[in-house]
């Protein structure tokens, strides 16, 4: 057991209605206890979609268990397909309907429906959604892809975008820039999946010479499935920051054959970087967390492009443990591994950083300890799915990337101003940055409490309180840390400098 | 029995058409659209202050609660889940320790905890892991600071609000007995504060008390119950814990539900009669509440006059919200759906409905939907996964589960009730894109 406060992941039938919910023609009939429903909230709230997710529940209730809750699977598959007429089924079952054991496979076959039924095996009490999804992917694609013909001399190169689904980050957005760097390199779309795509869409899969894959996520194990099985080759650079993109082009070019050599490209983030007011946003200590495609990004674009240092970078994403404890070991840190809660906040919690770049869970934390934090992967809630254009990814991405990070931030004026007059009444310490008219009012909750045993003396309290809020945790930790080290019992404003001068090399 | 074999049944009971409680009612399976009983954890946990709210559940029931709980987002929400994994699946003691660890990480984290709630779902029904037991065994372990207590929240045995009614009834044999008999006056069903405070005032300007509420702000400081408690039912979902009041001698007080003015009048009243005020007092005390309920109410009855309303079954409040709706807002009730309908404590709600107007209960969701789209209602309260799709057929809808969050009692809260369903309407008619 395994004790959760929250969860970064649903369970993987939510992975499977994420695809069903992204195509068309595509129906799942899902064996779930009554109550299992809410799942349809996250698409008509969240995400704000504007028809019922297309999921039929057998919500099946205790008074059921008594009796035959196979037949009642059956009557929910064949009412299901007598209403929707779909081209294509899914049937699966929750964590629930696992443990009573209907073969929700089995029974769809015998009802010999005219259309193909693809059966899930999602195992929910060891895997979660973004596995549920990439699995309910792989079957489709496996259920429809079909074998490829030659293309014909002559025709411009042509490429799949897999991996955007429902209730995805930013990818309503991100299909529109990917495009773009397409249409840049001359290569055209042939199908993009699971996204708007029918069961059709996916046998016309091996018309493209080869796959862009955005989110390794939810598109890995099928482009893999694609390259195995019919020598499709697939892209591996997610094109989220301006270095990571410059490099996807001269993936694609590769891939298709063309050159990379003629893109222009409309970036502001490099030159908005460069400018001197940014200047003040050096080094500044970013903590990342966040599924593995976006944390792996986010660190590359904090590092390289904005002069941020990463202080601490980690995923949920156990699928990417391996890729995630590279990007780490670049930065010189270790990766934080856990899709526990609490194991990210108590990071957090050590590091102190300025900036938080993580999910919706992170937001809680980053509030409760009064710290700056932007969102950059999901889980999101409704406010992350914007009306106005927002990719992550691409020129245009990076552009959104820059104005998201850099706005929690303190701008660079006030944040001097508040070194030098630290008794102002308005502008005053630990306020939020003035142009966010809420934002965390209250102090910072006390710092963890060194187990050293020295104390702090008033005058080295007071000389404490002298330093800005945002570094001031950090300054406390290194100082006690400093005393713990050396034996002392008292903190002197000696203390304090000495420390500042040890660790400052 | 099949869902297919769920062709619409229209009963009527025994002894036929005589008044309008004995409404014929629509009983229907199939696909049903509502929440289980977890959820209500997303109110009680803000309601009594020193409980925390343990899910023994799956990695769905984490996900729903953190999905129902929204924006209702706090640093440090008192309710958790402890995830079954495959080891607890594959040997039944295991996952009773491993229970016992979580509970211990958990009340070393939150040593405030008075009261631990080990709430069950679907999947630790379905492998039978006795959480009575483990409840047991667990209070004996953190006695006296923690007293650990069980209740089901699974979908299969509870919709929505009748999680509240299992963590009452879990509450009940806690309280304790009030020596000899002496008259108090119980209100059960979790208020927000603020009404909790406007019913006491009026209890007191009455002349009736001892009031006391249940469930109480405090795990800790549950009221006492024995042969002299007279309790009201302040919400119209508590069917097993009332009957578990009554197994300790209290007498449950027959009224309609206090909604509206007219409602909250009749209420109040069936306290009054037991404590036998007479009606002058009675009149004298409730008339400014009246006056400034039906003061509220007419400007938002002009909106909703004349428009139809149709209910998708939530939460077992939607016969007394129809009852208010038809006979103070003016409004015409086409279909009015409950997961559950507790004729016993719905007698008085039942008897003021209008005749003609359709009761539903249980839910095939798409037989109702072609129901609702049929009848075109000018209002159409829902759950929040039809509300948007409903939307964007053009239907306005009210999205039910806010009528549980918000105060909504009582006289001071008629006008807001009211509005509730006049400003999906008003907003309607604002927007011009
Ligand atoms: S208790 Fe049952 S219905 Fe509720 S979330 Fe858990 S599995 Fe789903
Ligand atoms: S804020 Fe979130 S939880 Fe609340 S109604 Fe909107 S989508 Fe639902």
């Amino acid at each position: 057991m395994e004790l959760a406060v929250w969860t970064y992941e649903g369970p993987p039938h939510v992975g499977a209605m994420r695809i069903a919910t992204a195509m068309k023609g595509v129906h799942y009939v899902l064996h779930a206890p009554q109550g299992d429903t809410y799942a349809d909230l996250l698409f008509t709230m969240i995400e704000r979609r504007a028809a019922r997710p297309p999921v039929t529940y057998t919500t099946f209730q205790a008074r059921d268990l008594g009796g035959d809750t196979a037949e009642l699977f059956m009557e929910a598959a064949r009412d299901a397909y007598a209403r929707f007429a779909p081209q294509a089924m899914l049937v699966g079952a929750s964590c629930t309907a696992e443990l009573i054991q209907d073969d929700p496979g089995g029974l769809a076959r015998t009802l010999g429906l005219p259309v193909p039924v693809v059966p899930l095996e999602l195992p929910s009490y060891q895997k979660k959604e973004n596995w549920g999804a990439a699995e309910t992917f792989y079957r489709l694609v496996r259920a429809f892809a079909q074998p490829r013909a030659a293309r014909a001399e002559g025709t411009a190169p042509r490429a799949n975008i897999l991996g955007p689904t429902a209730l995805g980050f930013r990818h309503r957005d991100d299909i529109i820039e990917v495009k773009r760097l397409l249409a840049l390199l001359g290569v055209e779309v042939n199908v993009v999946a699971p996204e708007g795509a029918t069961p059709a869409d996916l046998a016309r899969l091996t018309e493209a010479d080869f796959n862009v894959v955005l989110y390794p996520e939810t598109a890995g194990v099928a482009a893999a499935f694609l390259q195995r099985q019919f020598g499709m080759p697939m892209t591996r650079i997610v094109p989220i920051g301006v270095g990571t993109t410059r490099d996807f082009l001269r993936e694609v070019a590769t891939l298709a054959g063309v050159d990379a050599g003629r893109v222009e490209e409309a970036c502001r983030l490099p030159w908005y970087s460069r400018s001197v007011d940014s200047t003040y946003l050096t080094g500044k200590r970013v903590f990342i967390f966040g599924d593995a495609t976006h944390a792996i990004a986010a660190a590359r674009v904090a590092a390289e492009e904005l002069g941020f240092a990463v202080v601490g970078l980690g995923t949920y994403s156990r699928e990417f443990a391996r890729e995630v404890r590279e990007a780490a070991k670049a930065h010189g840190i270790e990766a934080l591994i856990t899709d526990d809660y609490l194991k990210v906040e108590e990071a957090i919690a050590t590091l102190r950083p300025e900036l938080v770049l993580g999910t919706q869970m992170e937001r809680h934390i980053a509030k409760r300890l009064g710290i700056p934090c932007a969102v950059i992967s999901a889980p999101v809630h409704v406010q992350d799915f914007p009306a106005r254009h927002s990719p992550q990814m691409g020129f245009e991405g990076a552009n959104v990337l820059f104005d998201t990070w850099v706005h929690p931030l303190m701008m660079g004026l006030e944040e001097h101003l508040l070194g030098m007059f630290r008794e102002d009444f308005e502008f005053s310490d630990g306020a939020a940055p003035s142009h966010l008219g809420h934002g965390p009012k209250a102090e910072a909750p006390p710092e963890p409490v060194a187990s050293g045993p020295a104390t702090w003396a008033a005058e080295a309290e007071s000389e404490l309180k002298k330093i800005p809020f945002f570094v001031r945790g950090k300054a406390r930790r290194n100082t006690e840390k400093f005393a713990a080290e050396r034996g002392l019992a008292t903190i002197t404003l000696e203390t304090l400098y000495d420390a500042k001068a040890h660790f400052s090399r | 029995m099949s869902a297919a074999a769920a062709s619409p049944a229209v009963s009527a009971p025994a002894g036929g058409a005589a008044g309008c409680g004995d409404l014929p009612v629509l009983r229907e399976r199939g696909q049903r659209e509502v929440f289980c009983g977890l959820t209500g954890i997303v109110w009680l946990h803000r309601k009594i202050q020193d409980a925390f709210f343990l899910v023994v559940g799956s990695r769905t029931c984490a996900h729903l609660l953190q999905s129902a709980a929204g924006v209702m987002i706090f640093a440090e929400p008192r309710f958790a889940t402890a995830i079954i994994d495959e080891r607890d699946l594959a040997g039944m003691a295991d996952a009773n320790e491993e229970l016992d660890r979580v509970v211990t990480r958990l009340i070393e984290r939150r040593p405030d905890i008075r009261m631990l709630f080990l709430v069950g779902s679907c999947p630790s029904e379905v492998i039978k892991l006795d959480l009575s037991r483990a409840a047991q065994r667990l209070s004996k372990r953190f006695s006296p600071s923690v007293r650990v207590l069980n209740y089901s929240g699974s979908g299969i045995e509870t919709t929505f609000t009748q999680g509240e009614d299992a963590c009452l009834a879990a509450l009940v044999p806690e309280m304790p007995a009030e020596p000899g008999r002496a008259r108090s006056l119980l209100v059960v069903g979790a208020l927000a504060e603020v009404v909790e405070d406007q019913f006491l005032r009026l209890f007191a300007a009455l002349g009736v008390g001892p009031v006391r509420f249940l469930p109480s702000r405090r795990a800790a400081e549950l009221p006492p119950v024995g042969e002299g408690t007279r309790y009201l039912l302040a919400q119209p979902f508590l069917g097993e814990t009332a009957r578990l009041l009554e197994g300790r001698g209290a007498t449950r007080l027959a009224a309609p539900f206090p909604l509206g003015a007219e409602g909250t009048t009749a209420w109040l009243r069936a306290a009054a009669d037991a404590w036998g005020v007479d009606a002058a007092k009675f009149d004298a005390v409730t008339a400014p509440g009246i006056a400034r309920a039906k003061a509220a109410l007419a400007p938002r009855r002009e909106a909703l006059d004349g428009r139809s309303v149709f209910f998708f079954p939530d939460s077992q409040l939607e016969v007394p919200l129809a009852r208010f709706l038809s006979r103070e807002c003016g409004m015409r009730l086409t279909e009015v759906g409950t997961p559950y309908l507790h004729r016993q404590h719905l007698a008085e709600e039942l008897a003021m409905l209008p005749a003609g107007v359709t009761l539903s209960e249980g839910q095939h969701v798409d037989r109702q939907l072609d129901r609702c789209r049929a009848a075109k209602p000018d209002v159409t309260v829902c759950g929040l996964g039809l509300a948007n799709p409903l939307e964007a057929e053009g239907m306005t809808t009210k999205w039910a589960i806010e009528l549980v969050f918000t105060p909504i009692q009582g006289y001071e809260q008629a006008g807001d009730l009211a509005e509730l369903f006049a400003r999906p309407l008003a907003r309607r008619a604002r927007l011009m894109v």
